[in-house]
């Protein structure tokens, strides 16, 4: 008998010893849900684009956003990326920079021209989408994704909503909006514009629409009763950022006043300076810690020049001259008078006190309810009506952007649900993987990459974008901070300190039959745990096992 | 200064046994889908073994560098008892035991065959516990080293007598219980004695190469052994391989307690050459001593009923010690 080299016993293997038999706990790979794509309002999955980036494949990197997102160059500009707030990489270091490799991806598939492309069987139904804001846009897009036919009637003479009229082109270029439009546009979906909805019956019945989903924005601006001599000095935040997106010059003066203290505040205040304001000052009740408005932007007007009045309510105007009175913060951070008053002189006066929903169209429609200026929807973002599905700013919600593309995904399944009699039915949510789940020895240090900035003296004269993007080594480096909460990344650790070998490593053909990159060995597995422990991103848990 | 080849990236580079996003060429022989698994499954060492793993690390990284040209002569111990109860074998290499003692000079007289033979291409590692090293098989051990036979002697230590039922050995810590250092009377467990490091007992031989590794770092391990298997002569390994039973942690934590002794300094990883240290392996997040013993029950009676500040300040001491003499810690770079 020829036996191995140096071998003249003959032994039989331990292989016969089948020591799973011990075993009373079993470590089983799980998916847990990373906390980017749990804080994520538009249900993106994150960790699962970046592991795409990290290889470098970027065009796979943007198809798996694509299938939550449809406007990644859009997002990853003005989402306020809670996402990043929630990284468990804040506990090492810094939150990885998301929302440029977000951006970087965005810019990519509109430099290569990718593109998504609906499916070839239609389903033979029509929606209709009142309103191309973010809502309705992404609401048609993952509708025609699920092969229905799509019409948005739009009020205004260009599409693009609140991503348009409200935030200005220093934060978001014209042109990087219009191509993530476009590329939906091209899916076959119909646009409509200046078609303001009146009746939307008869609409619905003259463009045999089997549903509709509206998503109108909230476009009329807060008003404050402030007695004036001048009533042409006072405007309101979103006349004036729509005329300027239109190319107007809207007479502003030499000192602006701006009135409130959120994100809109700051976007008028900043773009007054780049009209020509020698002086941009906010007029805000609270005080800085409490404003609304995020934290980025303020530091970005104060870098602009835009001042800040806090404290301070506006009583009434006289000949340019307002009467303003100071407040003071009582135990509950709310703002109270105090009866001493002041004046600031200013030529014109700017509110961004928020904004109402228009819903004046709605009057016929039986079975919807309205409440506090808004529709109310049902899990299911169905309003009263059948049939009548709503979302974005004119549903109760925090009003983003990025709530609103999660609104217009999740109505479309709602709505497809809806149309094939089905009804749609979300998967369960996987458990968090917190910071507790990890184990942060592997992970390397690296700090984040930094965004370039256009120089404050530009900013406060042109419309030029004033964050600027990543270039591929960055964006590449950025998504490999990444660590990958909760799912694995092929780190082989598991294979490696098994000191069993009941791990096997799954390659090629055999990954993919799995669906997984290992696989335990129960027949040797003794339960130890040193798979789970050592795990870096907490993708094995330990469950005891049933006898 | 030598080391592993050390890859700093992003992600985690290469502190886990692979990476997807590194070329395959630069990845760890463990993490080799057709790695040897020269210990294979099977075996009866205990649920989270260090042993066993720092076995399997230590000779599929042998194997690889000597191309599968490998004997191996076992000491008695743990690691001849759990890996071979007759006629089961877990050993995918060619493999010998014989007694407790002897270990070295077995494995001299099979390198000793070998030349005789003519297959100078064979190469020879004899490998035991603390226990057939450090006390045992010492005698044997440092005749090796002063003939200069040209065998590379791994030691597994995890620090006591642990398949007869955790007795002490000489690599015991002081302050560790055991069977035979009870946690009782007014100076609980083992003794503070003088120590016994074999590395430098080695090192006092001038033999060509000495290191120590730790199941904790795995690269290390692997750069060492392959170091090791490129220079002809004495050579000696001590592996740091915690034990879950006889130390008294979970078994999962096996690595966790391993890396804690790294990088507190109690067992500080370093290499020789000719009797020189040549090269360490720097502490990444320095801890306090009393964070790896507070990791395992044999050294619970330092904190419970109360703490026992001055034995945790000795062996505090121990560790500012190593990290001392061994250059742990890195130094502030000279401008």
């Amino acid at each position: 008998m020829k036996k191995p080299f140096a071998i003249t016993l003959d032994v039989g293997t331990s292989l016969a010893n089948k020591t799973g038999s011990w075993r009373t706990e079993r470590p089983v790979y799980v998916d847990r849900l990373p906390p980017c794509n749990e804080a994520c309002p538009a249900g993106e999955n994150i960790q699962r684009w970046l592991y795409h980036a990290e290889s470098g494949d970027y065009e796979s990197a943007w198809r798996e956003i694509m299938k939550n997102n449809p406007m990644p160059a859009t997002m990853g500009r003005v989402c306020y990326h809670p996402c990043e707030g929630a990284c468990n990489r804040g506990k090492l270091d810094t939150a990885v920079g998301i929302h440029t490799v977000e951006r970087f991806l965005g810019d990519e598939a509109i430099k290569q021209g990718w593109k998504v492309e609906p499916p070839a069987v239609k389903s033979g139904k029509r929606v209709l989408v009142v309103g191309a804001g973010p809502s309705g846009l992404s609401c048609a897009y993952h509708l025609r994704l699920l092969g229905h036919e799509v019409t948005i009637d739009e009020a205004g003479p260009v599409a693009g909503g609140m991503m348009r009229f409200g935030i200005p082109k220093y934060r978001l270029p014209r042109e990087v909006l219009e191509a993530e439009i476009g590329r939906i546009e091209k899916m076959g979906v119909e646009i409509r514009l200046n078609r303001k909805v009146g009746d939307l019956a008869e609409v619905m019945k003259e463009g045999k629409f089997d549903a509709v989903f509206l998503a109108v924005g909230a476009h009329v601006a807060k008003r404050a009763y402030i007695p004036a001599g001048d009533a042409g000095r006072i405007l309101d935040a979103l006349q004036v950022l729509r005329k300027v997106d239109a190319g107007e010059k809207p007479l502003l003066g030499r000192r602006v006043l701006v009135y409130g203290g959120g994100n809109t505040a700051m976007d008028v205040a900043r773009t007054a300076r780049r009209m020509g304001a020698e002086e941009a000052i906010v007029v805000y009740r609270r005080s800085r810690d409490v404003m609304p408005a995020h934290d980025f932007e303020v530091k970005e007007a104060e870098e602009e020049g835009v001042m800040f009045r806090w404290l301070t309510t506006i009583k009434a105007e006289q000949s340019g001259t307002f009467t303003v009175e100071k407040m003071v913060l009582d135990e509950h951070g709310k703002a109270k008078p105090t009866g001493e008053f002041d004046t600031i002189e200013g030529d014109s006066l700017i509110l961004a006190l928020g904004q109402d929903v228009d819903l004046s169209f709605l009057e016929k429609v039986q079975g919807l309810s309205i409440k506090d200026g808004v529709v109310e929807v049902g899990p299911d973002m169905m309003t009263g009506c059948r049939g009548v599905f709503a979302g974005g700013d004119m549903v109760p919600a925090e009003r983003t952007v990025t709530v609103a593309i999660g609104h217009g995904k999740k109505a479309a399944r709602c709505i497809d649900g809806y149309l094939r009699g089905a009804g749609h039915r979300a998967g369960a949510k996987h458990e968090v993987a917190s910071f507790e789940r990890l184990n942060p020895w592997y992970y390397t240090d690296a700090s984040p990459s930094v965004q370039p900035m256009l120089e404050a003296a530009r900013r406060s004269s042109t419309f030029d974008e004033v964050v600027g993007g990543l270039d591929e080594g960055n964006a590449l480096f950025e998504a490999r901070r990444c660590l990958s909460c909760g799912n694995c990344f092929e780190c082989d650790n598991c294979f490696g300190v098994c000191p069993d070998n009941a791990v096997v490593k799954l390659e090629g053909k055999a990954a993919e039959a799995e669906g997984r990159h290992y696989r335990i060995n129960y027949d040797y597995c003794k339960g130890c745990a040193m798979c789970a422990t050592e795990c870096p991103c907490g993708a094995i848990r330990m469950e005891p096992e049933t006898i | 200064m030598t080391g592993p080849n050390r890859v700093r990236f992003y992600q985690t580079g290469t502190f886990t046994v692979g990476n997807r996003l590194l070329d395959v060429s630069v990845g760890s022989v463990q993490s080799d889908a057709e790695r040897n698994n020269s210990l294979n499954s099977g075996h009866r060492a205990c649920q989270g073994c260090g042993e066993a793993l720092g076995a399997r690390y230590a000779l599929d990284a042998a194997m690889r560098a000597v191309d599968g040209r490998l004997v191996v002569a076992n000491a008695t111990g743990c690691l001849e008892v759990f890996s071979t109860p007759y006629p089961e074998s877990s050993w995918r290499v060619a493999w010998l035991h014989s007694l407790f003692a002897n270990a070295a000079s077995v494995a001299t007289g099979m390198a000793a065959a070998m030349k005789v033979k003519g297959r100078r291409d064979v190469r020879v590692i004899a490998q035991g516990g603390d226990g057939g090293t450090v006390d045992i098989g010492f005698a044997c051990l440092s005749g090796m080293f002063e003939r200069n036979d040209d065998v590379l002697y791994i030691c597994y230590d995890n620090e006591a007598y642990m398949n007869t039922g955790v007795q002490r050995s000489s690599a015991t810590p002081a302050a560790a219980r055991t069977a035979t250092t009870p946690a009782a009377g007014d100076q609980p467990g083992n003794v503070f004695g003088q120590g016994k490091s074999v590395p430098l007992i080695a090192m006092a031989h001038g033999i060509p190469y000495v290191g120590t590794a730790s199941v904790a770092d795995l690269r290390d391990l692997e750069y060492k052994v392959g170091r090791a298997m490129a220079i002809r002569g004495a050579r000696y390994l001590h592996v740091h391989v915690p034990c879950p039973l006889g130390w008294g942690c979970p078994t999962g934590d096996t690595i966790k307690v391993a890396r804690l002794a790294a990088e507190s300094g109690l067992f500080p990883i370093f290499e020789a050459e000719a009797g020189e240290v040549t090269g360490r392996r720097l502490i990444r997040r320095p801890v306090r001593a009393e964070e790896y013993l507070k990791t395992q029950t044999r050294f619970a009676h330092l904190f419970n009923p109360k703490r026992d500040e001055a034995r945790l300040a000795l062996i505090q001491r121990i560790a500012d010690r190593n990290i001392e003499r061994f250059g742990l810690v890195e130094q502030e770079a000279v401008a």
